[in-house]
């Protein structure tokens, strides 16, 4: 099929900066309302434009404040600035307080600027599963950045790394001794690590420390991560930071960095996707396909192992996939 | 983790417009609503009324609740409808607690606030009425 259909009234509404209709559309892709999926194919075409910035860390060393102090850099230089705060959803009662934008001082009505807060719902890993589809939306919107705060994270929430060409692990002085920085998972996704809090004694130190680790050696695409020292109540070190996230994104656009991540993300994108519908189907074929709920019966009994019954089930499957 | 179709959890923004210190009653609240399952996008202290409109749109909230305790609810409270109003955005519900008198809380009724609530009001009775006057029925 060529045939060109015109475009939804809603794509061209969010080209014209419509921050409404953005708004609902955000909503209506986190609720998975099937009705935005043709805004979004007519929209994609128009999107690559924006750079997106992971701010990851653990909880309270300040991501938000960061991500403010941020705001006022870019948008002195007349940035167009999209911010995605991410905060958890409760397990138990699937509600949630989003505070990421308490910390966000802006001029009334600055057209430059769309915060959205969004509740992990769920997802794990630090961001929410269609995080990544609303920076898409924001790119769109005709941000030039758009900063992606995720959940206080643990040490395996890395999936920012995921949807993020440069990821900002801010860190705070005293957070650990030394062995942490060996340890995998978070402290192997930074592009750039921030020591926050560096009007606190001990930044140096862990500064010092970090710079000592990172300069052993650069990561397999031959980026050697730089320590910036921030300090928000202070307002030291936010340029600096910026400057290393630029620096950064100089180093991918100077190598195939750039190309490589483009298709990661998108392998990572397709992946998911077709993995969620084949397990939501899979889930759906064990409660009524007759022949593989014998199969589950068998595993439920111990006659048969789970490695088994999942073997037989893929090799059943796999000439239709 | 497939992603399950669930209903769409109601999304509320709870602000405290003006100059006045004492979050203690918006934050009950704020935590009220998330435990009957609600997105409290919660911004506090010293909002302008521009600030709590700017966020209402961009979080694209199904209501708003304002809390506040300095007496100037008469300026702040017919300026944020206004605000929404122009914005193309009154469709947006709005309720409020504090200390309000019963005459200006007749008159800010008139005016379009959907439910106010006053210092001895229980947290079910706000978490229900917040429920029913929300712009999505989740």
């Amino acid at each position: 099929m060529t045939g060109r259909r015109p475009e939804p009234p809603e794509a061209r509404a969010v080209q014209a900066r419509d921050r409404r209709v953005l708004a609902r559309l955000i909503s209506m892709v986190e609720n998975g309302d099937p009705r935005a999926r043709p805004i979004q194919k007519a929209l994609y075409p128009h999107t690559g434009h924006a750079r997106i910035v992971g701010i990851t860390g653990p909880l309270g060393v300040g991501k938000s404040s960061l991500v403010n102090a941020l705001l006022g850099v870019l948008r002195a230089r007349g940035v167009r600035v999209g911010i995605i705060g991410v905060d958890p959803t409760s397990p138990f009662s699937g509600g949630s307080v989003l505070g990421d934008r308490i910390r966000i001082d802006r001029a009334g009505g600055d057209e430059g600027v769309f915060f959205r807060s969004m509740a992990s719902r769920g997802h794990t890993g630090g961001i929410a599963a269609t995080t990544r589809e609303v920076a898409r939306l924001l790119d769109a919107f005709g941000m030039d950045i758009v900063l992606v705060e995720t959940v206080g994270s643990g040490q395996v929430d890395v999936e920012i790394r995921r949807i993020a060409s440069t990821s900002v692990v801010v860190l705070v002085p005293h957070l650990g001794d030394g062995v942490q920085s060996l340890k995998a998972g978070l402290f192997e996704i930074a592009d750039v690590f921030t020591i926050n809090k560096a009007d606190l004694p001990g930044a140096d130190g862990a500064a010092r420390y970090l710079s000592e680790m990172t300069a052993l050696g650069a990561g397999p695409d031959g980026w050697t991560p730089p320590v910036v020292q921030c300090s928000t109540v202070e307002g030291r070190g936010i340029e600096d930071l910026w400057k290393a996230v630029e620096a950064h994104e100089a180093f991918l656009d100077s190598g195939p960095g750039r190309a490589r991540g483009e298709e990661a993300r998108a392998r990572a994108e397709i992946v998911d996707r077709v993995t969620g519908r084949i397990g939501l189907r899979l889930d759906g074929l064990l409660e009524e396909n007759r022949e593989l709920r014998e199969l589950l019966g068998q595993v439920l009994d111990r006659s048969l192992d789970p490695g088994t019954a999942s073997d037989r089930i893929y090799a059943a499957l796999r000439h239709r996939l | 983790m497939p992603r399950e179709k669930k209903e769409a959890p109601i999304r509320v923004l709870i602000a405290k417009p003006g100059l006045d210190g004492h979050d203690r009653g918006a934050k009950v609240v704020a935590r009220a609503l998330r435990d009957s399952g609600m997105e409290v996008i919660y911004v506090g202290l010293r909002q302008t009324p521009e600030a709590i409109v700017d966020s209402a749109i961009e979080e694209d909230v199904d209501l708003v609740g304002l809390s506040i305790l300095s007496g100037a609810h008469m300026v702040l409270f017919p300026r944020i409808l206004k605000l929404l109003k122009e914005r193309r955005a009154a469709d947006i519900p709005v309720f409020a607690g504090g200390i309000i008198p019963d005459e200006d809380a007749r008159r800010l009724r008139r005016a379009g606030v959907k439910a106010i609530f006053g210092p001895g009001a229980r947290l079910d009775e706000i978490v229900t009425t917040a429920r029913s006057i929300a712009r999505r029925h989740a």
